[in-house]
């Protein structure tokens, strides 16, 4: 019996997503009294994957099939589902990524298995009841879910579990293939289109800086994006900058949008609404800027300034350069 | 080309969530239920393409007969009937099933929904779904296209950016924004609503993976910080030796 990791790689890294992965599967390994192991696909740097020892990974499978490089749901699965029997895998875990969502729920079918995504703390485990507390009603609640099958299969919510950092431990990394086929690559993608970023993906940044209506136009996004590029963050933005194509789609947070949980989120010109706390409101910190002091976001938040944007923000950005980072 | 769309009942967006007074359960008392609004994606665009290639729209709930309120609000935004599986949906696999039966009986060459629901934010059902059916599961799409009568194209959304899919039918794909700009009903089609057919069937019989055991809320903010306009720069200093964010 053991913990079985899926690891997952960024620009050769391993993402931060993933390092939050691989500590909570140790912490469940421990108090489960065995291994935690990992498997990675695609294009990971070794080095990478054997710092993955200090999240408490003791060996990691690699799979790098020159195939394996674009995201095909058929083909990882078949890579992760060996991995897990070799392994002997009875708790499977991964992060609530999208490509973490396409595996976990083919993955939970095909082994017959309980699954839990949105997983925000480690689980409650005696005798033979494992439970775990998952993010439910958009950030606005929490829910105790029992996994009530053999194999357990739980996706980790982002930012929500802390990373071990054990320095010095390595991980084994040992090749892994696993025989696929052609048929295995049918559903591969016809073309990956990657977004330019300063290297933050949103849904990975720490600190993120958004901008809603209050912005007044596209011309005005510079102040969120030198904001954000001196303090090292991703830029997001409210529904309607979006839909009136302000920014693009990808940017936009909310209930009907992506859900982020930085450490600390930045809004500047937004009012708040409901749906639009519902994608943020599990970051730990909240920044308003807002010139309405009755803005509801300010509710919210843990710091505030009530203020004009474009008299506020300038002051904000020369303020951020200064820091030393 | 027959499309089958399944939609959720959920808590319409702006409500208060309360739960039971020992915390089991959610508490339904005052919440108003609206269709899940990632599910109105995959519904306006599943109309859209009938619109253009022809065939039917079907939509699916597994829900009790409370639900059907908002099932026929599917039907008036332009559903041609509508299935509702007769059970309380009690978890993201049982739910797989139901649907996975339905498509199958109905030979369905379209799966959509939504990409999860903003209540259990489960986020599991349509790969679930596909893969008891065996087929492939596009999932988040926020573009769907057919190129031809057997294929389709989608652009999913992927950590970073996106990737373009050409499938032959049948596959399930969940809907995100901005697949379609979701249509509300109109007069004529709250009149037409109330002819179409709802058909009521009882659940093929499977097991649950998961038992929810009981809900709890985050701790409130310990309330907000005001920093002074005039001296807005104080606040990133706040944020690097109070909060310890910077
Ligand atoms: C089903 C449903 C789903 C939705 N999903 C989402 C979602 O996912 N994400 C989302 O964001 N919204 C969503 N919405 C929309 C949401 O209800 C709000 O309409 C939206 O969030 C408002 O965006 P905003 O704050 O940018 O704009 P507004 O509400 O117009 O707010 C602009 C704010 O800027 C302030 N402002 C104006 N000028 C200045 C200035 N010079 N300096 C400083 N502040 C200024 C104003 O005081 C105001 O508070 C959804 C709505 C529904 C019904």
């Amino acid at each position: 019996m053991s913990v079985l990791v899926f690891v997952e790689g960024y620009n050769g890294e391993v993402k931060k997503s993933s390092l939050e992965a691989a500590s909570y599967g140790s912490q469940v390994a421990k108090a489960l009294g065995t291994d935690a192991k990992a498997v990675a696909i695609g294009e990971v740097k070794e080095e990478a994957l054997a710092a993955l020892g200090a999240q408490g990974i003791s060996k990691v499978l690699y799979d790098h099939d020159d195939r394996l490089h674009n995201f095909v749901a058929e083909a990882y699965l078949k890579v992760i589902a060996q991995a897990a029997a070799q392994e002997s895998a009875k708790v499977i875990v991964f992060s609530n990524t999208n490509v973490g969502a396409a595996l976990g729920s083919r993955l939970a079918v095909r082994l017959n298995g309980s699954l839990a995504t949105n997983v925000t703390q480690l689980p409650e485990i005696s005798g033979d009841s494992f439970t775990v507390t998952r993010g439910v009603f958009s950030g606005k609640a929490f829910a105790q879910v029992k996994l009530t099958s053999d194999v357990k299969l739980i996706a980790v919510k982002k930012n929500t579990i802390e990373i071990l950092n054990d320095a010095g431990t390595t991980a084994a990394v040992e090749p892994f293939s696993t025989g696929l086929s052609d048929a295995d690559f049918a559903a591969a993608p016809k073309e990956t289109v990657l977004q330019e970023t300063d290297g933050v993906l949103l849904q990975e940044a720490e600190i993120v800086v958004s901008g809603g209506r209050g912005l007044k136009g596209p011309e005005n996004w510079h102040l969120v994006e030198d904001l954000a590029k001196a303090l090292g963050a991703a830029t997001a933005c409210s529904k309607p900058v979006s839909d009136q194509d302000w920014r693009p789609h990808s940017e936009h947070v909310g209930q009907t949008g992506i859900t982020i949980s930085p450490n600390l989120y930045i809004a500047i010109g937004i009012s708040g609404a409901i749906q639009h706390l519902a994608g943020v409101n599990s970051s730990k910190v909240i920044v308003v800027i807002n010139k309405d002091p009755e803005a509801p976001f300010f509710k919210a938040a843990d710091y505030g300034i009530v203020g004009d944007a474009f008299e506020v923000v300038p002051k904000l950005i020369e303020a951020a350069k200064a820091l030393d980072r | 080309m027959k499309i089958l769309v399944c939609i959720s009942n959920v808590p319409d967006t702006t409500s208060k969530i309360n739960f039971t007074s020992d915390n089991a359960a959610f508490d339904k008392n005052g919440v108003q239920f609206v269709i899940n609004p990632w599910d109105e994606y995959a519904l306006t665009r599943a109309i859209e393409l009938k619109e253009e290639k022809g065939g039917s729209v079907s939509v699916l709930n597994v829900g009790e007969a409370d639900t059907e309120q908002n099932i026929r609000k599917a039907l008036a935004i332009g559903a041609d009937d509508a299935i509702r599986v007769n059970a309380h949906p009690k978890d993201a696999f049982f739910v797989a099933q139901q649907i996975a039966h339905v498509a199958k009986e109905g030979a369905y060459d379209i799966i959509l929904m939504g990409k999860e629901s903003i209540d259990y934010n489960g986020f599991q059902v349509h790969g679930m779904v596909g893969e008891l059916l065996g087929i492939p599961a596009i999932t988040p799409a926020f573009k769907l296209d057919m190129l031809d009568d057997t294929t389709a194209r989608l652009e999913k959304e992927i950590e970073g950016g996106k990737e373009i899919v050409e499938v032959k039918l049948p596959f399930v794909a969940s809907a995100q924004q901005p697949m379609c700009e979701p249509r509300i009903p109109n007069m004529r089609g709250i009149m037409t609503a109330r002819t179409k057919p709802l058909n009521v069937v009882e659940p093929v019989s499977t097991e649950t993976k998961t038992e929810y055991t009981s809900y709890s809320k985050p701790e409130k903010k310990g309330g907000v910080r005001m920093v002074d306009a005039a001296n807005a720069g104080e606040l990133i200093t706040l944020l690097r030796n109070e909060a310890k964010v910077l």
